[in-house]
């Protein structure tokens, strides 16, 4: 018995190393990206790159990518786009016109990523992006750009929805609902404002604040004061961390009592590290969240990418695995994905392979439309319960029932 | 519009409102004041216009949450530590930099601080990272509770923001006292009113520069370390305290320190009442056209003054 065992682990390890050996021997595929290495959005970019570099590791140890007889392993030429969208359309042509890669990977944000869009569109690369989420990037009839994320109008949609359905369950009507609405006056933030405009104006519902925040926001307060007065029950915001960050303070601060407060980038923020209870029962959104049932047979389960991944950057062994890194190993994958299906390294055929894609990852589904954003993959709500984040929306992927109304903590 | 029709009502419906606005505007103002005192002081004794100050201020804030969060220090005792550290920083800048291009013309000073500012919020991004920072004050344990609120909770006072504007009211004052009484404030004020005669007197102009620029970047650095307690910040936040900065000593008017925290004090309570009525959107733009008017109105009272002088 005990013979055995060692052979078959022997002969385990051997097909193991001959698997490993040959996606050693596997050749490379270039692909090139400019990313926020430094400035502004470094956090994040790294992030990003990290969330690449696993998937690449990931891909190879289990074979790299097939075709035919042939095996491939991705290389990326990474270039540092300072966070300046100038910076980064100039690195773009340089990557496709001096290094001559034939694929792209996208940047770190909606505005690095429609800096390089009309280069990649120029040349005819393809381009699979995982951290530009801005809905202008998905009407301009790109032909070569596909994104692994859900559009940020989405983005905190599913809290009207909530609304509305605590609204009904207290017997009370969608127009009885009042929303109010506080976001930054960016691309990004004004694409949230208008997802939750159109839902709560479908469902009839009355906005009763409608603020743009200035990009140099410190201080909420004249905006809190009016939701004391006017008692919305649903308050969202939206303004990048710094926003995240100043209204949670001054919600706590002012103990605003509204029943329901949406908002994004409060991981970002580390809203429960800094602010503790004044976080209580906010809903925050998030594109990916590691509880969820999402699988594949590359990356296991959600959970299993986080642990995994925990493992190979010891760095993030503390913290929670952003949703960034998450979605920039999806973008790797759907590439891998595309190359099997296109059997071939033209680019032409490999852009009609991304388009087809219709797969199921441990991110979630994706599928692209026309316009080339991923329509399979819907946002997920968080409530952070003492402490917690806990998914509470949409009911489908839900592990937690909804606090409602919220109560702040003390 | 109606939305300004909206709020106007929200104002006249609910009075205490008023009240809250401008104490929420003063308590901002008093930071912005703060910010602002220091580069009318550079502005004034040296004649240079500091566009690194709000990267001073950032760079206080960061002095006491990292000593905060790496060493547990209290966020309270993180004022004197940025004001000292933050001084080590402003006479590093002066004798590397400032000192060099402070006898040249104004471009060649605007532009080097321009530069230092780019520097500053690069390097305090290298080293702190580009997440927004902020520290909790806890005062209960000094018998105090953290918040106060009065008409039926309306009306709210932050223990850091209260005592925020204590110290920089502590701040302000023992500055003002310092350059009214001690000997190093004479020559400070001597050297404003004119370098040459001052030099000509044996004042030691260089070391009151050097002096001066060091003190700006302490108060500064005070500045941060309370606004870190109030707000957050980040290393790229430094361009809004820059900008209030010189639109206060600008409507101040040069030389008139007293007139800087006043004009502080009131750009934060106006700033409130714009973003109360128009949205927090235009609460900058209140500021400048503030700003603006100030000057129009300066303009036609020099011209007065000069057809009285033909």
């Amino acid at each position: 018995m005990m013979k055995t065992k060692t052979v078959s682990l022997a002969i385990g390890a051997l097909l193991a190393s001959t698997a490993i050996a040959a996606a050693a021997d596997c050749e490379d595929i270039r692909i090139g990206a400019a990313i926020s290495l430094t400035g502004k959005y470094a956090t994040n970019g790294v992030h990003t790159q990290n969330g690449y570099e696993f998937a690449i590791k990931k891909i190879a140890e289990n074979g790299g990518v097939k075709m035919g007889d042939k095996c491939y392993n991705f290389k990326v030429t990474y270039y540092d786009d300072e966070s300046k969208g100038d910076r980064a359309a100039t690195l773009a042509e340089r990557l496709i016109n001096q290094d001559k890669v034939q694929y792209m990977l996208g940047p770190y944000s909606s505005g690095m990523t429609k800096a390089i869009a009309p280069v990649t569109e120029k040349y005819k690369i393809p381009m699979i992006e995982a951290e530009g989420a801005s809905r202008s990037l998905f009407n301009k009839g790109y032909k070569y750009l596909f994104a692994v994320l859900s559009t940020s109008e989405q983005y905190l949609a599913s809290a009207v929805a909530l609304a509305e359905e605590k609204a009904k369950e207290a017997g009370k009507t969608a127009a009885d609902v009042k929303v109010a609405i506080a976001v930054e006056n960016d691309p990004f933030s004004l694409d949230i404002r208008a997802g939750v405009m159109e839902d709560s104006k479908k469902a009839g519902m009355k906005v009763v604040i409608d603020e743009k925040l200035p990009r140099d926001l410190s201080d909420m307060t004249a905006i809190l004061t009016k939701v004391k007065l006017l008692k919305p029950d649903l308050l969202v915001v939206s303004g990048h961390s710094k926003g995240a960050a100043t209204a949670v303070r001054q919600i706590g601060e002012q103990k605003i009592a509204a029943p329901m407060i949406a908002m994004t980038h409060c991981e970002a923020a580390d809203v429960t590290g800094n602010f503790g209870a004044s976080a209580n029962d906010i809903l925050c959104s998030t594109q990916w969240a590691e509880t969820l049932t999402y699988e594949d047979p590359i990356f296991g389960t959600a959970a299993n990418y986080e642990t995994e991944f925990k493992a190979a950057y010891p760095e993030y062994a503390k913290k929670k695995v952003p949703y960034q890194t998450a979605q920039a190993s999806a973008a790797i994958y759907v590439y891998k994905d595309a190359f099997e299906r296109a059997g071939s390294l033209d680019k032409e055929k490999v852009r009609d392979a991304i388009a087809a894609t219709d797969m199921k990852t441990f991110y979630g589904g994706i599928k692209f439309s026309d316009a080339g954003n991923n329509i399979a993959k819907p946002m997920v709500l968080r409530q952070i319960q003492d402490g917690k984040y806990n998914v509470v929306a949409p009911s489908a992927f839900a592990s937690h029932k909804v606090n409602y109304p919220r109560k702040p903590g003390s | 519009m109606d939305q300004i029709l909206g709020n106007i009502d929200l104002l006249i419906q609910f009075p205490v409102v008023n009240l809250k606005i401008i104490i929420d505007g003063i308590m901002i103002g008093a930071l912005f004041a703060l910010a602002a005192y220091g580069l009318a002081l550079v502005w004034g004794v040296m004649n240079v216009k500091n566009l690194a100050q709000g990267d001073f201020v950032i760079g206080g804030g960061y002095v006491s949450w990292w000593l905060a969060t790496t060493y547990g220090l209290h966020p309270l005792l993180g004022v004197p530590v940025a004001f000292v550290v933050m001084w080590g920083i402003g006479w590093l800048t002066y004798k590397l930099v400032i000192s060099r291009v402070i006898e040249r013309d104004l471009f060649t000073s605007l532009l080097a601080t321009f530069g230092l500012a780019i520097m500053y919020a690069q390097i305090m991004n290298l080293l702190f990272g580009s997440d927004t920072q902020s520290l909790v004050l806890d005062v209960s344990a000094l018998g105090l509770q953290n918040n106060y609120y009065f008409a039926d909770g309306l009306i709210d006072l932050p223990a850091a923001k209260v005592i925020g504007v204590i110290l920089a009211a502590i701040l302000a004052t023992g500055v003002i006292l310092f350059m009214k009484r001690s000997r190093m404030g004479q020559a400070i004020r001597a050297t404003a009113q004119d370098a040459r005669a001052a030099r000509v007197l044996g004042i030691d102009t260089e070391k009151v520069y050097a002096f001066t620029f060091s003190l700006n970047s302490a108060i500064c650095g005070a500045a941060g370390a309370i606004i870190v307690m109030v707000w957050v910040i980040q290393p790229f936040y430094g361009i809004t305290y820059s900008v209030r900065a010189f639109v206060i000593v600008t409507a101040a008017g040069l030389g008139n320190l007293p007139g800087v925290i006043a004009a502080g004090l009131g750009i934060g309570a106006a700033e409130q009442y714009g973003s109360h009525i128009f949205g927090i959107g235009y609460q900058q733009a209140i500021a400048v056209m503030l700003l603006l008017a100030v000057l129009v109105y300066r303009l036609l009272q020099q011209r007065r003054n000069r057809q009285v002088l033909q």
